[in-house]
Protein backbone atom coordinates (compact mmCIF):
# COMPACT_ATOMS: atom_id res chain seq x y z
CA UNK A 1 0.00 0.00 0.00
CA UNK A 2 1.39 3.34 -0.78
CA UNK A 3 0.83 6.38 1.18
CA UNK A 4 0.34 9.64 -0.65
CA UNK A 5 -0.42 12.92 0.52
CA UNK A 6 -4.23 14.27 -0.98
CA UNK A 7 -5.11 17.66 -0.13
CA UNK A 8 -8.29 18.26 1.23
CA UNK A 9 -9.95 21.34 1.33
CA UNK A 10 -13.02 22.58 0.97
CA UNK A 11 -13.79 26.09 -0.09
CA UNK A 12 -16.03 26.89 2.78
CA UNK A 13 -13.66 29.96 4.72
CA UNK A 14 -15.44 28.46 7.91
CA UNK A 15 -13.57 25.25 7.75
CA UNK A 16 -9.80 26.85 8.06
CA UNK A 17 -10.90 28.89 10.83
CA UNK A 18 -11.48 26.13 12.90
CA UNK A 19 -8.31 24.74 12.27
CA UNK A 20 -8.97 21.66 10.31
CA UNK A 21 -5.48 20.09 8.67
CA UNK A 22 -5.55 20.93 4.80
CA UNK A 23 -3.30 18.03 4.36
CA UNK A 24 -3.77 14.25 5.47
CA UNK A 25 -1.35 11.35 5.53
CA UNK A 26 -3.16 8.34 4.64
CA UNK A 27 -2.87 4.79 2.41
CA UNK A 28 -4.92 5.04 -0.60
CA UNK A 29 -6.91 1.42 -1.58
CA UNK A 30 -5.33 0.05 -4.42
CA UNK A 31 -7.62 -0.85 -7.13
CA UNK A 32 -7.48 -4.13 -9.08
CA UNK A 33 -9.52 -3.69 -12.57
CA UNK A 34 -11.23 -6.53 -13.96
CA UNK A 35 -8.77 -8.79 -15.23
CA UNK A 36 -10.57 -11.31 -18.05
CA UNK A 37 -7.04 -13.64 -18.03
CA UNK A 38 -7.96 -14.82 -14.29
CA UNK A 39 -10.76 -17.03 -16.13
CA UNK A 40 -12.79 -16.66 -13.12
CA UNK A 41 -16.80 -17.00 -13.13
CA UNK A 42 -18.45 -14.27 -12.40
CA UNK A 43 -20.48 -14.54 -9.43
CA UNK A 44 -24.10 -12.70 -8.54
CA UNK A 45 -24.95 -11.92 -5.50
CA UNK A 46 -28.10 -10.57 -4.18
CA UNK A 47 -27.56 -7.96 -1.24
CA UNK A 48 -31.34 -6.85 0.64
CA UNK A 49 -34.02 -5.82 0.13
CA UNK A 50 -33.97 -6.88 4.08
CA UNK A 51 -30.12 -5.78 4.72
CA UNK A 52 -28.94 -2.91 7.39
CA UNK A 53 -26.57 -1.19 5.00
CA UNK A 54 -28.93 -0.61 2.66
CA UNK A 55 -31.03 2.13 4.51
CA UNK A 56 -34.20 0.15 3.92
CA UNK A 57 -35.79 -1.73 1.25
CA UNK A 58 -33.43 -1.63 -1.53
CA UNK A 59 -32.53 -4.59 -3.13
CA UNK A 60 -28.93 -4.50 -4.80
CA UNK A 61 -27.77 -7.62 -7.19
CA UNK A 62 -24.10 -7.28 -7.61
CA UNK A 63 -21.73 -8.83 -10.20
CA UNK A 64 -18.56 -9.94 -9.21
CA UNK A 65 -15.73 -10.69 -10.12
CA UNK A 66 -13.45 -11.96 -7.34
CA UNK A 67 -14.25 -9.35 -4.96
CA UNK A 68 -14.18 -6.67 -7.44
CA UNK A 69 -17.81 -5.20 -8.77
CA UNK A 70 -18.36 -5.81 -12.47
CA UNK A 71 -21.56 -4.27 -12.25
CA UNK A 72 -24.59 -3.19 -9.66
CA UNK A 73 -28.04 -3.32 -10.22
CA UNK A 74 -30.43 -1.75 -7.94
CA UNK A 75 -34.09 -2.84 -7.75
CA UNK A 76 -36.52 -0.38 -6.31
CA UNK A 77 -39.95 -0.66 -5.27
CA UNK A 78 -40.79 -2.52 -2.57
CA UNK A 79 -42.44 0.42 -0.45
CA UNK A 80 -44.21 1.74 -3.54
CA UNK A 81 -47.00 3.39 -1.98
CA UNK A 82 -48.74 5.21 -5.20
CA UNK A 83 -48.47 8.55 -3.22
CA UNK A 84 -48.92 10.55 -6.27
CA UNK A 85 -51.69 8.19 -7.56
CA UNK A 86 -53.31 9.51 -3.68
CA UNK A 87 -52.47 12.74 -4.33
CA UNK A 88 -54.95 13.52 -7.34
CA UNK A 89 -58.04 12.50 -4.67
CA UNK A 90 -57.17 14.59 -1.88
CA UNK A 91 -57.70 18.40 -1.49
CA UNK A 92 -54.19 20.16 -1.66
CA UNK A 93 -54.13 20.30 2.74
CA UNK A 94 -54.68 16.86 2.86
CA UNK A 95 -51.95 16.05 0.59
CA UNK A 96 -49.55 17.28 3.49
CA UNK A 97 -49.89 14.35 5.35
CA UNK A 98 -48.71 12.28 2.57
CA UNK A 99 -45.31 14.55 2.27
CA UNK A 100 -44.70 13.21 6.05
CA UNK A 101 -43.86 9.90 4.91
CA UNK A 102 -42.24 10.21 1.49
CA UNK A 103 -38.85 11.46 3.16
CA UNK A 104 -39.52 10.39 6.05
CA UNK A 105 -36.38 11.64 8.07
CA UNK A 106 -37.51 15.18 7.28
CA UNK A 107 -41.08 15.14 7.10
CA UNK A 108 -41.16 19.36 8.32
CA UNK A 109 -39.17 20.11 5.52
CA UNK A 110 -41.42 17.92 2.84
CA UNK A 111 -44.25 19.90 4.57
CA UNK A 112 -43.52 23.29 3.97
CA UNK A 113 -42.14 22.00 0.33
CA UNK A 114 -45.56 21.52 -0.38
CA UNK A 115 -47.45 24.47 1.25
CA UNK A 116 -44.34 26.17 -1.05
CA UNK A 117 -45.65 24.76 -4.15
CA UNK A 118 -49.50 25.22 -3.83
CA UNK A 119 -48.86 28.77 -2.37
CA UNK A 120 -47.23 29.44 -6.24
CA UNK A 121 -49.82 27.56 -7.81
CA UNK A 122 -52.89 29.74 -6.24
CA UNK A 123 -50.57 32.94 -6.19
CA UNK A 124 -50.45 33.28 -2.06
CA UNK A 125 -48.21 35.54 -0.19
CA UNK A 126 -47.03 34.53 3.24
CA UNK A 127 -46.69 35.91 6.18
CA UNK A 128 -42.90 37.26 7.47
CA UNK A 129 -43.33 35.12 10.57
CA UNK A 130 -44.85 32.36 8.38
CA UNK A 131 -41.58 32.51 6.90
CA UNK A 132 -39.19 32.76 9.49
CA UNK A 133 -40.77 29.69 11.05
CA UNK A 134 -40.48 27.37 7.72
CA UNK A 135 -36.99 28.63 7.50
CA UNK A 136 -36.94 26.66 11.02
CA UNK A 137 -38.42 23.94 9.82
CA UNK A 138 -36.30 23.62 7.10
CA UNK A 139 -33.02 23.85 8.64
CA UNK A 140 -33.83 21.24 11.50
CA UNK A 141 -34.93 19.22 9.28
CA UNK A 142 -31.61 19.14 7.14
CA UNK A 143 -29.61 18.63 10.83
CA UNK A 144 -31.81 16.32 11.38
CA UNK A 145 -31.42 13.88 8.20
CA UNK A 146 -27.56 15.07 8.29
CA UNK A 147 -27.31 13.37 12.12
CA UNK A 148 -29.25 10.50 10.70
CA UNK A 149 -26.65 10.16 7.75
CA UNK A 150 -23.48 10.43 9.42
CA UNK A 151 -23.98 8.58 12.30
CA UNK A 152 -25.65 4.91 9.53
CA UNK A 153 -22.92 5.88 7.46
CA UNK A 154 -20.05 5.96 10.27
CA UNK A 155 -21.76 2.38 11.41
CA UNK A 156 -21.27 0.85 7.54
CA UNK A 157 -17.91 1.59 8.04
CA UNK A 158 -17.37 0.46 11.65
CA UNK A 159 -17.86 3.28 13.45
CA UNK A 160 -19.96 2.90 16.47
CA UNK A 161 -19.73 5.70 18.89
CA UNK A 162 -20.70 8.71 16.59
CA UNK A 163 -24.00 7.35 16.05
CA UNK A 164 -25.00 7.61 19.97
CA UNK A 165 -23.74 11.24 19.54
CA UNK A 166 -25.83 11.94 16.57
CA UNK A 167 -28.66 10.32 17.59
CA UNK A 168 -28.33 12.27 21.23
CA UNK A 169 -28.60 15.06 19.43
CA UNK A 170 -31.52 14.32 17.29
CA UNK A 171 -33.31 13.19 19.83
CA UNK A 172 -33.33 17.07 21.45
CA UNK A 173 -34.66 18.26 17.83
CA UNK A 174 -37.43 15.36 18.20
CA UNK A 175 -38.20 16.88 21.25
CA UNK A 176 -38.77 20.61 19.76
CA UNK A 177 -40.38 18.90 17.01
CA UNK A 178 -42.65 17.27 19.05
CA UNK A 179 -43.15 20.15 21.72
CA UNK A 180 -44.15 22.01 18.31
CA UNK A 181 -46.11 19.97 16.00
CA UNK A 182 -47.35 17.29 18.70
CA UNK A 183 -45.58 14.58 16.55
CA UNK A 184 -42.07 13.60 16.41
CA UNK A 185 -42.40 12.27 13.06
CA UNK A 186 -45.66 12.47 11.42
CA UNK A 187 -45.31 16.14 11.79
CA UNK A 188 -48.08 17.41 9.00
CA UNK A 189 -46.39 21.66 10.54
CA UNK A 190 -47.29 23.73 7.36
CA UNK A 191 -50.63 24.75 5.71
CA UNK A 192 -51.07 26.17 2.59
CA UNK A 193 -51.36 29.79 3.48
CA UNK A 194 -49.70 29.04 6.93
CA UNK A 195 -48.60 27.09 9.51
CA UNK A 196 -50.68 23.99 11.69
CA UNK A 197 -49.82 26.05 14.61
CA UNK A 198 -47.15 28.60 15.74
CA UNK A 199 -44.61 27.66 18.28
CA UNK A 200 -45.28 27.21 22.36
CA UNK A 201 -44.49 29.93 24.36
CA UNK A 202 -40.84 29.00 25.81
CA UNK A 203 -39.80 26.84 22.65
CA UNK A 204 -37.42 29.58 21.60
CA UNK A 205 -35.10 29.05 24.55
CA UNK A 206 -34.91 25.36 23.74
CA UNK A 207 -33.59 26.54 21.02
CA UNK A 208 -31.54 28.67 21.91
CA UNK A 209 -29.96 26.03 24.06
CA UNK A 210 -29.76 23.41 21.27
CA UNK A 211 -28.12 26.17 18.84
CA UNK A 212 -25.71 26.60 21.85
CA UNK A 213 -24.38 23.34 22.57
CA UNK A 214 -25.09 21.22 19.38
CA UNK A 215 -21.89 22.19 17.86
CA UNK A 216 -19.66 20.75 20.28
CA UNK A 217 -21.10 17.30 19.28
CA UNK A 218 -20.01 18.61 15.96
CA UNK A 219 -16.82 19.14 16.81
CA UNK A 220 -16.42 15.88 18.60
CA UNK A 221 -17.51 14.16 15.50
CA UNK A 222 -14.73 16.13 13.12
CA UNK A 223 -12.40 15.27 15.79
CA UNK A 224 -12.83 11.45 15.45
CA UNK A 225 -13.62 11.54 11.81
CA UNK A 226 -11.84 14.01 9.75
CA UNK A 227 -8.99 12.99 10.37
CA UNK A 228 -9.05 9.49 11.01
CA UNK A 229 -6.49 6.98 9.04
CA UNK A 230 -9.47 4.30 8.64
CA UNK A 231 -12.23 6.96 7.73
CA UNK A 232 -10.21 8.61 5.59
CA UNK A 233 -8.55 5.09 3.80
CA UNK A 234 -12.21 4.01 3.13
CA UNK A 235 -13.67 7.35 1.80
CA UNK A 236 -11.01 9.14 0.30
CA UNK A 237 -10.90 8.64 -3.70
CA UNK A 238 -13.76 6.17 -3.05
CA UNK A 239 -16.71 6.86 -5.22
CA UNK A 240 -15.45 9.54 -7.30
CA UNK A 241 -17.90 11.39 -9.69
CA UNK A 242 -16.71 14.29 -11.76
CA UNK A 243 -18.40 17.89 -11.80
CA UNK A 244 -19.63 17.21 -15.46
CA UNK A 245 -21.00 13.66 -14.58
CA UNK A 246 -22.78 15.08 -11.50
CA UNK A 247 -24.81 17.32 -13.42
CA UNK A 248 -25.10 15.03 -16.29
CA UNK A 249 -26.95 12.06 -13.96
CA UNK A 250 -28.99 15.08 -12.60
CA UNK A 251 -27.77 14.83 -8.91
CA UNK A 252 -28.76 17.40 -6.75
CA UNK A 253 -28.16 18.99 -2.66
CA UNK A 254 -24.66 17.71 -1.03
CA UNK A 255 -23.96 14.84 -4.05
CA UNK A 256 -23.85 17.56 -7.02
CA UNK A 257 -21.63 20.42 -4.38
CA UNK A 258 -18.99 17.43 -3.40
CA UNK A 259 -18.43 17.34 -6.78
CA UNK A 260 -17.66 20.69 -7.02
CA UNK A 261 -20.68 22.03 -8.95
CA UNK A 262 -21.32 25.33 -6.98
CA UNK A 263 -25.40 25.14 -6.75
CA UNK A 264 -27.98 25.45 -3.72
CA UNK A 265 -31.15 26.22 -4.15
CA UNK A 266 -31.00 28.29 -1.43
CA UNK A 267 -28.52 30.78 -3.09
CA UNK A 268 -29.32 30.15 -6.74
CA UNK A 269 -33.27 30.50 -6.71
CA UNK A 270 -34.38 32.27 -3.04
CA UNK A 271 -37.25 31.38 -1.57
CA UNK A 272 -38.31 32.01 2.36
CA UNK A 273 -35.88 34.81 2.30
CA UNK A 274 -33.25 32.41 2.27
CA UNK A 275 -30.96 35.90 0.27
CA UNK A 276 -31.13 37.74 3.73
CA UNK A 277 -29.35 34.94 5.90
CA UNK A 278 -25.81 35.15 6.56
CA UNK A 279 -24.59 31.69 5.44
CA UNK A 280 -22.00 30.08 3.34
CA UNK A 281 -22.32 26.89 0.72
CA UNK A 282 -19.78 24.25 1.30
CA UNK A 283 -18.38 22.96 -2.01
CA UNK A 284 -16.23 19.91 -2.41
CA UNK A 285 -13.44 18.93 -4.96
CA UNK A 286 -12.85 15.52 -5.42
CA UNK A 287 -16.63 14.48 -5.43
CA UNK A 288 -15.59 11.01 -3.48
CA UNK A 289 -17.07 10.10 -0.41
CA UNK A 290 -15.05 11.93 2.10
CA UNK A 291 -16.44 15.06 0.22
CA UNK A 292 -19.97 14.34 0.75
CA UNK A 293 -19.06 13.44 4.26
CA UNK A 294 -17.91 17.22 4.28
CA UNK A 295 -19.82 18.95 2.87
CA UNK A 296 -22.43 17.42 4.92
CA UNK A 297 -20.70 18.07 8.06
CA UNK A 298 -20.32 21.56 7.47
CA UNK A 299 -23.93 21.94 5.94
CA UNK A 300 -25.22 21.27 10.22
CA UNK A 301 -22.64 24.20 11.37
CA UNK A 302 -24.38 26.41 8.63
CA UNK A 303 -27.55 25.60 9.38
CA UNK A 304 -27.00 26.40 12.86
CA UNK A 305 -25.81 29.22 11.81
CA UNK A 306 -28.48 29.77 9.84
CA UNK A 307 -31.03 28.84 13.04
CA UNK A 308 -29.47 31.05 15.30
CA UNK A 309 -30.36 34.27 12.60
CA UNK A 310 -33.92 32.92 12.21
CA UNK A 311 -34.57 32.28 16.45
CA UNK A 312 -33.59 36.51 16.38
CA UNK A 313 -36.35 37.09 13.77
CA UNK A 314 -38.76 34.89 15.06
CA UNK A 315 -38.29 36.95 18.70
CA UNK A 316 -38.42 39.91 16.99
CA UNK A 317 -41.87 39.20 15.03
CA UNK A 318 -43.30 38.10 18.31
CA UNK A 319 -47.07 38.11 18.52
CA UNK A 320 -47.26 38.64 14.20
CA UNK A 321 -49.30 36.83 12.46
CA UNK A 322 -48.52 33.45 11.13
CA UNK A 323 -51.14 32.77 8.59
CA UNK A 324 -52.62 35.10 5.72
CA UNK A 325 -55.87 36.72 6.03
CA UNK A 326 -58.01 35.17 4.19
CA UNK A 327 -60.48 33.38 5.37
CA UNK A 328 -61.22 31.21 2.01
CA UNK A 329 -57.45 29.34 2.44
CA UNK A 330 -57.49 29.50 6.60
CA UNK A 331 -59.65 27.53 8.81
CA UNK A 332 -61.07 29.97 11.39
CA UNK A 333 -60.62 28.87 14.88
CA UNK A 334 -62.96 26.23 16.17
CA UNK A 335 -64.54 28.79 18.61
CA UNK A 336 -65.65 31.45 16.11
CA UNK A 337 -66.66 28.91 13.85
CA UNK A 338 -69.07 27.11 16.70
CA UNK A 339 -70.45 30.57 17.51
CA UNK A 340 -70.25 33.20 14.39
CA UNK A 341 -71.91 32.32 11.17
CA UNK A 342 -69.88 33.62 8.54
CA UNK A 343 -66.93 31.83 10.49
CA UNK A 344 -68.58 28.69 10.41
CA UNK A 345 -69.67 29.24 6.25
CA UNK A 346 -65.84 29.49 5.54
CA UNK A 347 -65.46 26.25 7.79
CA UNK A 348 -67.85 24.53 6.19
CA UNK A 349 -67.14 25.47 2.23
CA UNK A 350 -63.23 24.37 3.31
CA UNK A 351 -63.13 21.14 4.83
CA UNK A 352 -66.23 19.84 2.27
CA UNK A 353 -65.59 21.46 -0.78
CA UNK A 354 -61.69 22.37 -0.44
CA UNK A 355 -59.62 25.33 -1.31
CA UNK A 356 -60.21 25.88 -5.44
CA UNK A 357 -56.68 25.94 -7.22
CA UNK A 358 -56.62 28.02 -10.37
CA UNK A 359 -56.24 26.55 -13.71
CA UNK A 360 -52.37 26.10 -14.37
CA UNK A 361 -49.10 24.21 -13.48
CA UNK A 362 -46.65 25.15 -10.72
CA UNK A 363 -42.99 23.25 -9.80
CA UNK A 364 -41.45 24.40 -7.17
CA UNK A 365 -38.10 23.03 -5.52
CA UNK A 366 -36.43 23.69 -2.51
CA UNK A 367 -33.44 22.85 -1.11
CA UNK A 368 -34.00 19.36 0.89
CA UNK A 369 -31.52 17.75 3.32
CA UNK A 370 -31.36 15.20 0.23
CA UNK A 371 -31.44 17.36 -2.52
CA UNK A 372 -33.51 19.11 -4.64
CA UNK A 373 -36.82 18.29 -3.83
CA UNK A 374 -39.63 19.78 -6.47
CA UNK A 375 -43.44 19.18 -6.07
CA UNK A 376 -45.26 19.82 -9.33
CA UNK A 377 -48.83 20.56 -9.36
CA UNK A 378 -51.02 20.45 -12.21
CA UNK A 379 -54.62 22.12 -11.52
CA UNK A 380 -57.94 22.38 -13.66
CA UNK A 381 -59.21 24.73 -11.41
CA UNK A 382 -60.67 22.20 -9.01
CA UNK A 383 -59.89 21.88 -5.81
CA UNK A 384 -58.07 18.49 -6.03
CA UNK A 385 -54.91 18.30 -8.53
CA UNK A 386 -54.70 16.82 -11.73
CA UNK A 387 -51.31 15.56 -11.10
CA UNK A 388 -48.83 15.99 -8.14
CA UNK A 389 -45.23 14.85 -9.24
CA UNK A 390 -42.59 14.60 -6.55
CA UNK A 391 -39.08 15.12 -7.88
CA UNK A 392 -37.67 12.96 -5.48
CA UNK A 393 -33.65 13.90 -4.61
CA UNK A 394 -32.82 10.27 -3.15
CA UNK A 395 -34.16 8.75 -6.39
CA UNK A 396 -32.07 10.65 -8.84
CA UNK A 397 -29.02 10.26 -6.14
CA UNK A 398 -29.17 6.67 -6.48
CA UNK A 399 -29.74 6.21 -10.30
CA UNK A 400 -25.79 7.00 -10.39
CA UNK A 401 -25.04 3.99 -8.42
CA UNK A 402 -23.91 1.61 -10.89
CA UNK A 403 -21.91 3.93 -12.43
CA UNK A 404 -19.99 4.99 -9.38
CA UNK A 405 -19.60 1.58 -8.36
CA UNK A 406 -17.76 0.18 -11.59
CA UNK A 407 -14.75 -1.55 -10.27
CA UNK A 408 -14.87 -1.10 -6.55
CA UNK A 409 -14.70 -3.63 -4.33
CA UNK A 410 -17.71 -5.20 -2.86
CA UNK A 411 -16.95 -3.30 0.69
CA UNK A 412 -16.99 -0.23 -1.41
CA UNK A 413 -20.44 -0.38 -2.28
CA UNK A 414 -21.70 -0.51 1.05
CA UNK A 415 -19.84 2.82 1.75
CA UNK A 416 -20.67 4.74 -1.92
CA UNK A 417 -24.30 3.30 -1.31
CA UNK A 418 -24.31 4.70 2.24
CA UNK A 419 -22.57 8.41 0.82
CA UNK A 420 -25.77 9.16 -1.50
CA UNK A 421 -27.99 9.44 1.38
CA UNK A 422 -30.77 7.69 0.40
CA UNK A 423 -34.10 7.51 2.01
CA UNK A 424 -36.68 4.50 0.90
CA UNK A 425 -40.03 6.57 1.66
CA UNK A 426 -39.08 9.03 -0.71
CA UNK A 427 -37.66 6.97 -3.65
CA UNK A 428 -40.69 4.27 -3.61
CA UNK A 429 -43.44 6.65 -3.07
CA UNK B 1 -42.98 14.09 -31.70
CA UNK B 2 -39.35 12.77 -33.80
CA UNK B 3 -38.12 16.82 -33.01
CA UNK B 4 -38.22 16.53 -29.72
CA UNK B 5 -34.95 15.32 -29.19
CA UNK B 6 -33.40 17.96 -31.69
CA UNK B 7 -34.77 20.53 -29.81
CA UNK B 8 -33.63 18.87 -26.22
CA UNK B 9 -30.37 19.05 -27.38
CA UNK B 10 -30.38 22.37 -29.29
CA UNK B 11 -31.81 23.95 -25.82
CA UNK B 12 -28.75 21.83 -24.12
CA UNK B 13 -25.81 22.56 -26.28
CA UNK B 14 -26.56 25.63 -27.31
CA UNK B 15 -24.54 28.48 -26.62
CA UNK B 16 -27.34 30.94 -25.83
CA UNK B 17 -29.42 28.25 -24.12
CA UNK B 18 -27.37 26.52 -22.08
CA UNK B 19 -29.62 24.47 -20.45
CA UNK B 20 -27.61 21.95 -19.03
CA UNK B 21 -29.37 20.43 -16.67
CA UNK B 22 -32.01 18.24 -16.54
CA UNK B 23 -34.26 18.43 -13.31
CA UNK B 24 -37.28 15.91 -13.95
CA UNK B 25 -39.16 14.26 -16.79
CA UNK B 26 -42.96 13.40 -16.23
CA UNK B 27 -46.21 12.75 -17.57
CA UNK B 28 -49.41 14.39 -17.26
CA UNK B 29 -52.61 13.13 -17.89
CA UNK B 30 -56.27 15.03 -17.41
CA UNK B 31 -59.39 14.01 -16.19
CA UNK B 32 -61.15 15.07 -19.46
CA UNK B 33 -60.65 11.80 -20.90
CA UNK B 34 -60.64 14.24 -24.88
CA UNK B 35 -57.69 15.75 -24.11
CA UNK B 36 -53.75 14.58 -25.08
CA UNK B 37 -51.26 13.27 -22.39
CA UNK B 38 -48.27 15.29 -22.06
CA UNK B 39 -44.62 14.13 -21.60
CA UNK B 40 -42.88 17.22 -19.67
CA UNK B 41 -39.14 17.56 -19.70
CA UNK B 42 -38.31 20.35 -17.13
CA UNK B 43 -34.68 21.79 -17.50
CA UNK B 44 -32.50 24.20 -16.11
CA UNK B 45 -29.28 26.11 -16.98
CA UNK B 46 -27.16 26.11 -13.85
CA UNK B 47 -24.84 28.81 -15.43
CA UNK B 48 -27.74 31.46 -16.52
CA UNK B 49 -29.85 30.29 -13.56
CA UNK B 50 -32.61 29.88 -15.99
CA UNK B 51 -35.36 26.97 -15.91
CA UNK B 52 -37.49 25.84 -18.93
CA UNK B 53 -40.35 23.49 -19.08
CA UNK B 54 -41.11 21.82 -22.25
CA UNK B 55 -44.24 19.75 -22.92
CA UNK B 56 -45.47 17.56 -25.52
CA UNK B 57 -48.91 16.24 -25.89
CA UNK B 58 -49.19 12.61 -27.36
CA UNK B 59 -52.79 11.56 -28.62
CA UNK B 60 -54.27 9.17 -26.82
CA UNK B 61 -55.74 7.21 -29.43
CA UNK B 62 -52.04 6.76 -31.14
CA UNK B 63 -49.20 5.63 -29.83
CA UNK B 64 -47.39 7.09 -26.63
CA UNK B 65 -44.11 7.09 -27.98
CA UNK B 66 -41.42 9.54 -27.85
CA UNK B 67 -37.70 9.68 -28.36
CA UNK B 68 -35.39 8.87 -25.00
CA UNK B 69 -32.83 11.59 -24.06
CA UNK B 70 -30.61 9.12 -22.52
CA UNK B 71 -27.97 9.73 -24.46
CA UNK B 72 -27.94 13.32 -23.90
CA UNK B 73 -28.27 12.83 -19.99
CA UNK B 74 -27.48 9.65 -18.41
CA UNK B 75 -30.04 11.17 -15.58
CA UNK B 76 -32.76 10.46 -17.67
CA UNK B 77 -32.53 6.75 -16.83
CA UNK B 78 -34.55 6.45 -14.30
CA UNK B 79 -37.10 9.17 -14.91
CA UNK B 80 -38.32 7.50 -18.38
CA UNK B 81 -38.30 4.12 -16.63
CA UNK B 82 -40.82 5.60 -14.10
CA UNK B 83 -42.55 7.06 -16.95
CA UNK B 84 -43.07 4.31 -18.82
CA UNK B 85 -43.52 1.97 -15.45
CA UNK B 86 -46.71 4.86 -14.48
CA UNK B 87 -48.03 5.77 -17.48
CA UNK B 88 -47.17 3.43 -20.28
CA UNK B 89 -45.23 5.99 -22.56
CA UNK B 90 -42.39 4.12 -24.49
CA UNK B 91 -39.21 6.17 -24.75
CA UNK B 92 -37.71 4.87 -28.57
CA UNK B 93 -33.54 4.07 -27.46
CA UNK B 94 -33.78 4.02 -24.14
CA UNK B 95 -31.31 1.04 -23.67
CA UNK B 96 -33.09 -0.33 -20.67
CA UNK B 97 -36.60 0.14 -20.58
CA UNK B 98 -38.24 -1.80 -17.67
CA UNK B 99 -40.45 -0.85 -14.98
CA UNK B 100 -39.16 0.59 -12.36
CA UNK B 101 -40.97 0.82 -9.53
CA UNK B 102 -43.55 -2.11 -9.93
CA UNK B 103 -42.25 -5.30 -10.16
CA UNK B 104 -41.19 -6.30 -14.16
CA UNK B 105 -43.98 -9.30 -14.90
CA UNK B 106 -46.89 -6.98 -13.38
CA UNK B 107 -49.49 -7.14 -15.68
CA UNK B 108 -52.23 -4.88 -14.52
CA UNK B 109 -51.56 -1.63 -16.75
CA UNK B 110 -49.72 1.39 -15.86
CA UNK B 111 -51.09 3.02 -12.26
CA UNK B 112 -51.12 6.63 -12.60
CA UNK B 113 -53.28 6.26 -15.81
CA UNK B 114 -56.56 7.87 -15.23
CA UNK B 115 -58.71 4.66 -15.93
CA UNK B 116 -56.60 2.99 -13.43
CA UNK B 117 -59.13 2.70 -10.23
CA UNK B 118 -57.16 4.13 -7.08
CA UNK B 119 -57.80 0.61 -5.76
CA UNK B 120 -56.54 -1.46 -8.41
CA UNK B 121 -58.62 -3.89 -10.48
CA UNK B 122 -58.40 -6.66 -7.83
CA UNK B 123 -60.06 -6.59 -4.56
CA UNK B 124 -57.91 -6.68 -1.65
CA UNK B 125 -58.38 -10.65 -1.31
CA UNK B 126 -57.17 -11.23 -4.78
CA UNK B 127 -54.48 -9.30 -4.20
CA UNK B 128 -53.60 -10.73 -0.76
CA UNK B 129 -53.99 -14.43 -2.79
CA UNK B 130 -51.65 -13.26 -6.09
CA UNK B 131 -49.42 -12.05 -3.18
CA UNK B 132 -48.99 -15.28 -1.28
CA UNK B 133 -48.75 -17.41 -4.30
CA UNK B 134 -46.21 -15.68 -5.83
CA UNK B 135 -42.44 -16.36 -4.98
CA UNK B 136 -40.51 -13.50 -4.24
CA UNK B 137 -37.22 -15.16 -4.57
CA UNK B 138 -37.59 -16.06 -8.18
CA UNK B 139 -37.78 -12.43 -9.05
CA UNK B 140 -34.61 -12.36 -10.74
CA UNK B 141 -34.86 -10.44 -13.88
CA UNK B 142 -34.32 -11.92 -17.68
CA UNK B 143 -31.10 -9.88 -17.41
CA UNK B 144 -29.85 -11.21 -14.34
CA UNK B 145 -30.39 -14.48 -14.77
CA UNK B 146 -28.45 -14.09 -18.20
CA UNK B 147 -25.76 -12.50 -16.57
CA UNK B 148 -25.25 -15.52 -14.24
CA UNK B 149 -25.91 -18.51 -16.87
CA UNK B 150 -28.05 -19.86 -14.50
CA UNK B 151 -30.99 -19.31 -16.42
CA UNK B 152 -30.42 -22.65 -18.05
CA UNK B 153 -30.50 -24.45 -15.38
CA UNK B 154 -33.82 -23.59 -13.90
CA UNK B 155 -36.80 -25.94 -13.42
CA UNK B 156 -38.81 -25.51 -16.46
CA UNK B 157 -42.06 -23.99 -14.86
CA UNK B 158 -39.23 -21.37 -13.05
CA UNK B 159 -38.19 -20.77 -16.45
CA UNK B 160 -41.90 -20.56 -18.09
CA UNK B 161 -43.01 -18.26 -15.32
CA UNK B 162 -40.03 -15.75 -15.19
CA UNK B 163 -40.92 -15.83 -19.42
CA UNK B 164 -44.41 -15.13 -19.34
CA UNK B 165 -44.99 -13.41 -16.32
CA UNK B 166 -46.87 -14.68 -13.65
CA UNK B 167 -49.98 -13.84 -15.17
CA UNK B 168 -49.58 -15.05 -18.11
CA UNK B 169 -47.54 -12.27 -19.95
CA UNK B 170 -45.79 -9.70 -19.85
CA UNK B 171 -46.19 -5.76 -20.12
Amino acid sequence: MSTRTIEVALSTPGLDARGNATQVPLGLPEYHPVQDDLGGEHMLINIGPQHPATHGVLRLVVELDGETVVRVVPHIGYLHSGFEKLGEYRFYNQIIPLTDRTDYLSPMANNCALALAAEKLMGVTITERCQVLRVIAFEISRIISHLVWLGTTGIDLGAYTPFLWCFYQRERLYNLQEAWTGARLTTSVSRVGGMMADVPEGWEAGLRDFIRTFPKTLDEVDAMFTRNAIWCGRTQGVGVLSAEDAINYSLSGPMLRASGVDYDVRKDRPYLGYETYDFDVPIGEHGDIYDRYRVRLEEMYQSTRILAQAVERLEQLKGAPVNVSDPRLILPPKSRAMSDMEAMIFHFKQVMEGVKAPVGEAYFGVENPKGELGYYFVSDGTAKPVRWRIRPPSLINLACLPKLCEGVLLSDVIAINASIDIVMGEIDR
Amino acid sequence: MERVHEVLAFLRDDPEQQFNYLTDITAVEYRDAGRPLEVVWQLRSLGRKADLRLKVELPQAGALVVPSVFDLWKGADWLEREVYDLFGVTFTGHPDLRRLLMWETYAEGHPLRKDFPLRGHFSRAEQTRQALAANPEAHYSLEELSIAAAYDELPADMKDRLAHGERGSVI
